[in-house]
């Protein structure tokens, strides 16, 4: 126990730190799950608090990817796509019980759960999640993001990518 | 015309092609041989007696007890007239059934969503790809003996970025 340093010590705290409070999502619904999405940005749950209201059209310019939504596997590849696009370091939330697992729909259209596309940071059950679960998430991949160790993901991202 | 008239008329003009009309609160279905169907279907449209001019709906049905086990169900809207017609036609596996693209554009992707849900073929379709399906689906998920799950429930699904 003690005092908390006012300076964090290493240049990846600063690098996680700055991260963790800008973490700007892409839009992207799939399904009524992205309408909590959007009341989670209104002034009623705002989730600017957390740094995260900038959701940008462009998925070259986010850092954070909501799957709000059931994903159909006809949809499957676009989702994958989007996610290439996203520059590192990237972060995916699967947001409600389809997203997660599938949910309700356990069919022959239904990808059951978008981990079998993307990598999943944080899953948030529900149908659908309150924006409470949104926020939520977020906390918890900040919380994740904050003790992300050095050499995990690099400290820059060039525009051709980091690997030549 | 009305569509009680219109059923009369199709009656009298395709003796051989009209299997049967039916009225339900005033709706009037006729049920044509699917061979004839396109003779029919384009007469209903350019007849100016008729004028079916619009395509609201088509859609597959089945019946696997019957040994013509797909219903497909056209509605027809006449803008002139104000009415509506419903025009039945029965098939079965591996019978083709003409396309009715090219009376009707709004066919195309109605008739997409039959061919691929129900496995019915549609001759001289503009293109006959899936449209609701994964290009390489394997199945006909709306046949009633189709397990609602499909073959590869539990496995991971798999996709590629290859164009």
């Amino acid at each position: 126990m003690g005092v908390e340093p006012a300076v964090p010590a290493t240049v990846q705290e600063v690098v996680n730190w700055a991260r963790k409070n800008s973490i700007w999502p892409v839009t992207f619904g799939l399904a009524c799950c992205a309408l909590e999405m959007m009341v989670a940005s209104s002034a009623t749950y705002d989730i600017s608090r957390f740094g995260a209201e900038v959701f940008r059209p462009s998925p070259r310019q986010t850092d954070l990817m909501i799957v709000a939504g059931t994903l159909t596997k006809k949809m499957a590849p676009v989702l994958r796509r989007i996610y290439e696009q996203m520059p590192e370091p990237k972060w995916v939330i699967a947001y409600g019980a389809c997203a997660c697992s599938g949910g309700i729909f356990q069919s022959y259209n239904v990808v059951q759960g978008v981990d079998q596309i993307v990598p999943v940071d944080v899953y948030v059950p529900g149908c659908p999640p309150r924006p409470e679960g949104l926020l939520k998430a977020i906390i918890e991949l900040q919380k994740k993001i904050a003790v992300e160790p050095a050499g995990q993901r690099s400290l820059v991202s060039l525009p051709w990518g980091n690997n030549g | 015309m009305d569509s009680r008239s219109a059923g009369n008329l199709l009656k009298e003009k395709f003796p051989e092609a009209v299997a049967g009309i039916e009225e339900f609160r005033g709706e009037i279905t006729v049920t044509v041989e699917a061979q004839k169907l396109f003779a029919v279907m384009t007469f209903l449209k350019q007849s100016d007696d008729l004028s079916y001019d619009m395509l609201i709906d088509l859609a597959g049905v089945d019946f696997p007890a019957q040994k013509l086990r797909f219903t497909i169900s056209y509605l027809l809207h006449s803008m002139k007239f104000n009415n509506r017609l419903r025009i039945k036609t029965m098939t079965a596996p591996g019978v083709d059934v003409d396309s009715v693209c090219a009376l009707w554009r709004a066919a195309d992707w109605m008739e997409r969503e039959t061919a691929e849900m129900f496995g019915i073929t549609f001759k001289n379709h503009p293109n006959p790809k899936h449209i609701l399906l994964v290009d390489d689906f394997v199945g006909y998920p709306l046949r009633k003996d189709y397990d609602v799950k499909g073959p590869n429930f539990d496995r991971p699904f798999q996709v590629s970025l290859e164009e």
